[in-house]
């Protein structure tokens, strides 16, 4: 008898128009463990992300949060179940209205009494473990660069220290030095804080040192899944063809 | 072949379905926002926007506004004798009809397009999604504020607007037409009621409503990058201008003859 997984989804299928995005994927990510999604542009990794938070509605299928159905959910259901959760969005998605620090300070002083003050502490002290010096706390998020927005990003995702933290795309425009930064951070979060992680990322590198879990999707349906270890030795052609970045296989784009 | 039922019959029914769209989001964010947790720091923020950095434009609008109504009712006026009409003429024009209606457009224009813009880049770049992953309502934190700023900040606009219109007509009758400083604001104020006052700001509070509603629903709603978050900013404008003008009517003829 295993351990309930932590995120168990089945059938899920969601369409926009005649673009049928998610048809019918199934995956579980395991109490405490690293699972990250590859797959090409476009294939739904993200759509994957938004419909366990809830954002985009899932046409059918199940979602279970701690063995919790959580599609249709509402109200105060709704809110608390996110709030296990840290999302890390793709394009960063900082509210360009308040500076970095409060920010990043955001979901604690949304649920926590706490106060400016502690808050702007707190702040400051994720921003240095994601390598932001505390000047930038006080910046506004136009004024930094593309690295810095998705670090400052991946701060606000940790700064609750949720159970779940989802990462889209955590190294992408990062430079080789900041991105091993980021992934040693990832692999911290839940090796240390016992968090469980649900990642997406399309570099290869970020794989091999995030995951215990690698889990390929291809048109709609979770097409390989199985420990990092094994990724080499799928015997899949599809995720051979993904690993290895070659332009020849069975995966055409744009077709 | 256009058949001309069938347009009028389409257009009916997409005003109708847009107005249904309407009432839910404003009833969502209503109920939502009267549960708590208020934002005040939000509301704070939006009656600076709204009320505080719209002074320059409401001011000047009200000014030049009172100064051309004494201009165009003395001549009307001078034909029959009546000149001495010119400040109640004035000060009942501006205060229940002209100040809020000239603040309102002067405001949809300037602040509905802004909070368009605003909430409709907040959508393409999935701010608004953020917030809902922080603990945060996005109507609550968002509209909500938004909309109770609208109704406090438009009234306040407005009794600046009243003054300095006032005294927009009181300078050109004064300086150019001859009429004695007191005399003028004796005749300013004796045929002034309250209701006409309450009916101006009544109005502006609507008007307010309207703005906010407009700027947030198009804004909230946009899809489709920078291209979505422009038409927004055009509906909301263009839609709280024509609600205005709309609802200006239906206000007014609830206060008729009071
Ligand atoms: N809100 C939406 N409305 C309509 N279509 C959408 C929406 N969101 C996503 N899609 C479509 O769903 C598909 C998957 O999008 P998604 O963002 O999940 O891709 P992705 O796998 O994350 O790709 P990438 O690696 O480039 O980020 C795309 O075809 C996209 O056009
Ligand atoms: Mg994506």
């Amino acid at each position: 008898m295993t351990e309930q997984p932590k995120i168990r989804i089945r059938a899920l299928t969601k369409s926009f128009g005649p673009n049928r995005v998610l048809r019918g994927l199934d995956l579980d990510v395991p109490k405490g463990g690293s699972v990250v999604v590859i797959g090409g542009s476009g294939t739904g990794k993200s759509v994957l992300l938004k419909c366990i938070l809830g954002l985009l509605e899932p046409d059918a299928g199940s979602i279970r949060i701690d063995g919790e159905e959580v599609v249709g959910a509402r109200g105060k259901k709704l809110t608390a179940y996110r709030a296990k959760i840290g999302m890390l969005f793709q394009g960063a998605a900082l509210f360009d209205s308040l500076p970095v620090w409060e920010n990043v300070a955001f979901g604690l002083m949304a649920t926590n009494s706490i106060s400016r003050p502690e808050a702007r502490d707190k702040a400051i002290e994720t921003l240095q473990k994601v390598g932001l010096a505390s000047a930038t706390a006080d910046l506004y998020p136009a004024e930094l660069s593309g690295g810095m927005k998705k670090r400052a990003g991946l701060a606000r995702a940790i700064c609750t220290s949720p159970e779940i933290i989802f990462f889209d795309e955590p190294t992408t425009g990062l430079d080789p030095i900041m991105s091993d930064v980021i992934n040693e951070l990832i692999r911290n979060s839940v090796s240390d804080l016992g968090a469980t992680a649900l990642s997406i990322t399309h570099d290869m590198g970020s794989v091999r040192k995030i995951a215990d879990r690698v889990a390929m999707l291809y048109e709609g349906r979770i097409i390989w899944e199985g420990p990092v270890a094994t990724m080499e030795q799928s015997g899949d052609p599809h995720v051979e063809q993904f690993i290895n970045g070659k332009a020849e296989g069975p995966i055409r784009l744009g077709g | 072949m256009i058949n001309p039922v069938q347009v009028v019959g389409s257009a009916v029914i997409a005003v109708s379905q847009a107005a249904g769209r309407i009432l839910i989001f404003a009833g969502g964010a209503i109920g939502n926002g009267l549960v708590g947790p208020f934002y005040w720091r939000q509301l704070g923020r939006q009656l600076v926007e709204m009320g505080y950095q719209s002074l320059p434009v409401v001011g000047l609008t009200a000014i030049f506004t009172g100064m051309v109504l004494a201009l165009q009712s003395h001549t009307g006026f001078a034909r029959f004798q009546a000149e001495s009409a010119i400040p109640t003429i004035v000060v009942l024009s501006v205060v229940r009809e002209l100040g809020p209606v000239l603040a309102g457009l002067m405001v949809a224009g300037r602040v509905g397009a802004a909070m368009a813009a605003e909430l409709g880049t907040m959508r393409v770049t999935e701010q608004i999604d953020a917030l809902a992953t922080l603990s945060t309502d996005p109507m609550r934190y968002l509209v909500f504020p938004r909309l109770v700023a609208g109704l406090i900040a438009l009234p306040l606009l407005v009794v600046v607007a009243n003054i300095i219109g006032v005294m927009g007509g009181y300078l050109v009758s004064v300086f150019k037409l001859g009429f004695g400083p007191i005399e003028y604001l004796n005749r300013t104020f004796e045929f002034l009621e309250l209701m006409d006052v309450v009916s101006g700001l009544v109005k502006a509070a609507v008007f307010g409503f309207i703005i906010a509603l407009m700027g947030c629903y198009h804004g909230y709603n946009s899809e489709g990058g920078a291209q979505g978050v422009g038409t927004a900013t055009t509906r909301a404008v263009v839609s709280a201008s024509i609600l205005i003008l709309t609802a200006n009517y239906f206000v007014t003829e609830a206060f008729f003859d009071r």
